[in-house]
């Protein structure tokens, strides 16, 4: 598989990283500027060509005859679309563009229709939905879909005084008499697939399969407050508070934004005749107290500063009950921030990255596979799939306690025409099925690599 | 410094010449030599030494440009070191600074040797010799990113340490795929010199060896008189595959995948061939008159540049004896040397490309001070960068060739011999002029002498600074 990847800004330098650890891909990285270029091809394992990604000339060199697929995430979306333009005629390939501009973002289906675009991503867009679908399940730090929205992945933080303190994973359905799986703990820096006897104790990030209604009812039984937020306040009114503000005045939660510019404010007042826009300093405690912070369900910062988000989220946190997000777009000093008590963070640039890393994959799974979702979940250390499942598969038929699978594997969910089952050893999966397997080997292409 | 992860590296290093030394182990069983158990414990010593610095693991796997480059010049030293033993254990060369001498002069295809008579050694003796060069040619550390995934992902910094030329790139992106693809085109030229070398009726053991030492642009021959004994057949196959494998190898990868415009288009591979044809014309001119023909001369010249040039060493005929003017020319292109990315030694074509362009560049510079002037190369801009580190490359160049050459000067040999026994070793050729001629050898010379030859011929192959890089206090320090 070979793939190019156009702008080597922080994006394109975070797809290079990830796809180039994986065995079958080929990496040619294509940028302006010389040293960028060098940078990139002595740390990770890809090719580099200086010069414009939306020159014929250049991209032959990439190798565009043979190119699989071509990613243009140069600061431009002109120069993006141009390069996907040029790269569908000079090869037979999938192109992927970021396009950030909001006036282009009522357009994107004419960009993947009329101008054969496989992918338009948009990242202020994708941060906004992330946000949006954690406000939906505020107690949630990850949310992972699967089975077309049937399926989630929840990950939370047990609580010091919860009921799942040193219980044994085997015993919470029949205690709590809840419809649930746990697929992954973390603790420390170690991830575990726990079996049965694995005890869970306060402090982990647990991972919980489960339907979107029996996870509602675990998390109300666990005392952990699932409600989705009735307001939010937002400080900063770029391009991600915008989409991320429509959202959720869609869904008749009250949004609350403060921004400095005057003349930003005007034009928010336009776009979002529903949301209160405050015009003031954000940055200022006397602001946020009086507009009401320490009584507000959430609270987003996203100021196009990196340290004041920081800043006014651990305020928050330090004022406030409700659920705290901030944005942070470099990504280098992750564990520092990590380390901090922030409720979620969200990294524009790396979900763009994981975003076009997962179609990539996908692309590149379905050549020889059957996955049908793949997310990586327990901080990247382990991946969930979905798989099909065809006929005369060596697992179907079989209970599941019969199984000789794999160390550190385990069948999460069975997604039978709908239906969804989470499996006890006596299920067995059946032709048609889909299944969501979570494992810590990483790269299985087939339901078979479960198998011993 | 990544200490942990340089010694595990150097582990698999030491466990991949343990498997290399089984070649010869094959070979002193077919002919019932004696040596199989120098060999035999030799690579005992080198799996266990191997396996116990393989046994050091470490979970921080990240390599920079420095553990790259102390990695691959540690890996050649301790290859020398280990590859000496089994000359010292079988007795061929007990003492064990003339065994590492020999023994670097095959890992670097230098080819210079400190023994009088070949040709009374056991045959699987000379097929190690002869492996080192096919080995040190395109390299150990190469051949192991070919085989084994290396941890840490990215082994660009060891391609870069080991491979020829001031800029080296990938063929393909993948550093595994580019090695793969380097040792796949490697082995293909040397079974198809096999292969026409049996056709002209040499015997086995002789072909496998001569193509071993013409591939690694190495020297080490199995006769005495190198390749004058054989036919005019072999000795032109031997001149065409010494210019061969004196090209950058990433031609041939453009030939196989048919950009046969870009392969050909290539300034470096056109100056090369010029170099060479001038050279040949030129010395055939001037030494015509001593040999029977025209033919006869040319077929000599023709073959002593190619071995000159591309740094491998053969010698079809006395050239010590050959006019001055022709030995002036031989002894200019040992500091040319071949093409970058290809097996040979010496300063590279393009470097010295690059410098005539930097004075021309300068001249114009000089008459029209406030013009603008950029140095390209097959039509690309030649980044500042690369000029620097041609730059300082020859300086340092000059600087280890001034101090060698003053420390041999102990020994008290005549100048000529001195000169060329320095250029000789670091730029991997083998023989010089005078005592070190084509039918001379290095044994007079003193242990330090030799120490220093050795150093030298390491610092040649792996163009200076990796070697370099292990002698500075700021590698060191945390």
């Amino acid at each position: 598989m070979n793939t190019i990847i156009i702008g080597c800004g922080k994006v394109g330098q975070k797809l290079a990283e990830k796809l180039s650890q994986e065995e079958n891909q080929n990496i040619t990285v294509v940028d302006l500027k010389y040293d960028v270029v060098q940078d990139i091809i002595n740390q990770y394992d890809a090719m580099g060509v200086v010069g414009s990604g939306a020159s014929f000339e250049v991209l032959l060199e990439a190798g565009i005859e043979d190119a699989d697929i071509l990613i243009a995430v140069t600061g431009s979306d002109e120069v993006n679309l141009l390069t996907c333009l040029i790269a569908k005629k000079a090869g037979n390939c999938q192109t992927i563009a970021r396009v950030r501009k909001p006036e282009y973002s009522r357009e994107l289906h004419l960009f993947r229709n009329d101008l054969g675009l496989a992918m338009v991503i948009n990242p202020e867009l994708t941060a906004a939905s992330e946000i949006a679908r954690i406000l939906r399940f505020p107690s949630a730090i990850q949310i992972d879909t699967f089975a077309k929205g049937r399926v989630e992945i929840l990950k939370f933080k047990v609580p010091g005084d919860s009921v799942l303190d040193e219980i044994k994973v085997s015993e919470i359905n029949s205690k709590l008499n809840t419809d649930i799986l746990v697929c992954g703990v973390e603790r420390g820096d170690e991830a575990f697939i726990p079996d049965g006897s694995f005890v869970i104790r306060k402090g982990d990030l647990v991972s919980i399969v489960a339907a979107p209604l029996s996870g509602s009812e675990f998390f109300r039984k666990i005392g952990v407050k699932t409600n989705r937020v009735k307001d939010t306040m937002i400080v900063g009114g770029g391009a991600t508070s915008y989409y991320l503000a429509d959202k959720l005045i869609h869904r008749g939660i009250k949004v609350k934004i403060i921004e400095k510019d005057t003349r930003r404010c005007e034009e928010l007042c336009q776009m979002l005749p529903k949301a209160t826009i405050i015009n003031a300093d954000g940055t200022e405690n006397r602001v946020l107290l009086e507009e009401g912070l320490e009584n507000a369900e959430s609270f987003v910062s996203l100021t196009g500063i990196d340290e004041e988000n920081i800043m006014l989220s651990l305020f928050a946190k330090s004022k406030m009950n409700g659920k705290v997000i901030s944005k942070v777009n470099r990504v280098s000093y992750d564990d520092v921030i990590a380390s901090l008590d922030l409720d979620t963070v969200i990294y524009p640039k790396d979900i763009t990255a994981e975003y076009i890393v997962r179609f990539v994959r996908a692309k590149q799974n379905s050549i020889d596979c059957d996955i049908e979702t793949m997310h990586l979940i327990l901080d990247d250390k382990a991946e969930a799939l979905e798989f099909t499942i065809n006929e005369n598969s060596p697992v179907s038929g079989i209970p599941l306690a019969d199984l000789q699978l794999k160390a550190n594997v385990l069948i999460a969910c069975i997604n039978r025409q709908g239906r969804i089952i989470i499996p006890r050893g006596q299920d067995a999966i059946r032709q048609g099925d889909t299944v969501i397997v979570v494992t810590t080997h990483l790269g299985f292409k087939d339901i078979n690599d479960i198998l011993q | 410094m990544n200490y942990r992860l340089i010694f595990n590296v150097l582990g698999l290093t030491l466990m991949l010449e343990a498997a290399c030394l089984i070649l010869p182990m094959i070979c002193a069983i077919y002919y019932g030599e004696a040596e199989l158990w120098a060999f035999v414990i030799a690579s005992a010593i080198c799996l266990a030494a191997g396996s116990l610095l393989k046994c050091i693991r470490t979970k921080n796997h990240r390599m920079y440009a420095k553990e790259g480059f102390a990695m691959v010049s540690l890996s050649w030293i301790f290859m020398s070191l280990f590859g000496a033993i089994p000359f010292v254990i079988s007795g061929t060369i007990p003492n064990y600074i003339d065994a590492l001498f020999e023994t670097v002069s095959g890992f670097t295809t230098t080819g210079a040797t400190i023994l009088r008579d070949v040709e009374v050694l056991p045959k699987s003796i000379l097929f190690w010799r002869s492996f080192t060069h096919w080995i040190g040619g395109m390299g150990v550390l190469v051949f192991l990113v070919s085989l084994v995934k290396l941890s840490g992902g990215n082994n660009l910094y060891l391609l870069k340490a080991e491979s020829t030329g001031p800029s080296v790139g990938k063929l393909v992106p993948k550093v595994q795929a580019t090695a793969k693809i380097l040792y796949g085109i490697y082995t293909t030229l040397t079974v198809v010199e096999l292969v026409l070398l049996l056709f002209g009726g040499m015997s086995f053991f002789e072909a496998i060896t001569t193509a071993m030492g013409t591939a690694g642009t190495g020297g080490f021959g199995v006769r005495n008189s190198s390749i004058a004994g054989y036919s005019s057949y072999i000795q032109v196959v031997v001149t065409v595959f010494m210019l061969i494998f004196g090209v950058d190898f990433s031609i041939y990868y453009l030939i196989l995948i048919r950009k046969f415009s870009t392969a050909f288009r290539s300034e470096e591979l056109r100056w090369y061939l010029g170099i060479v044809a001038v050279s040949i014309i030129l010395i055939c001119i001037n030494v015509v008159g001593t040999f029977q023909s025209v033919g006869e001369a040319l077929k000599h010249s023709a073959f002593q540049v190619a071995s000159i040039i591309t740094t491998t060493g053969f010698a079809t005929d006395d050239f010590n004896l050959w006019p001055e003017f022709s030995k002036v020319i031989l002894v200019l292109l040992m500091f040319v040397g071949a093409c970058a990315g290809s097996t040979g030694g010496g300063m590279k074509v393009s470097r010295i490309l690059i410098a005539t362009k930097t004075i021309i560049k300068e001249l114009k510079i000089t008459a029209h001070p406030k013009s603008t002037h950029k140095i390209t190369i097959n039509g690309r801009m030649v980044e500042h960068e690369t000029i620097r580190s041609i730059n300082v490359y020859m300086i340092a160049y000059f600087v280890i060739f001034a101090a060698s050459l003053l420390l041999i000067s102990f020994d008290n040999f005549n100048f000529t011999a001195n000169f060329t026994a320095v250029a000789a070793t670091i730029n991997n050729i083998g023989p010089g002029l005078d005592m070190v001629g084509p039918t001379g050898n290095f044994a007079d010379f003193s242990g330090l002498s030799k120490i220093i030859f050795v150093l030298d011929m390491l610092v040649g192959r792996l163009e200076v600074f990796p070697m370099l890089i292990l002698f500075s206090p700021y590698t060191w320090k945390k």
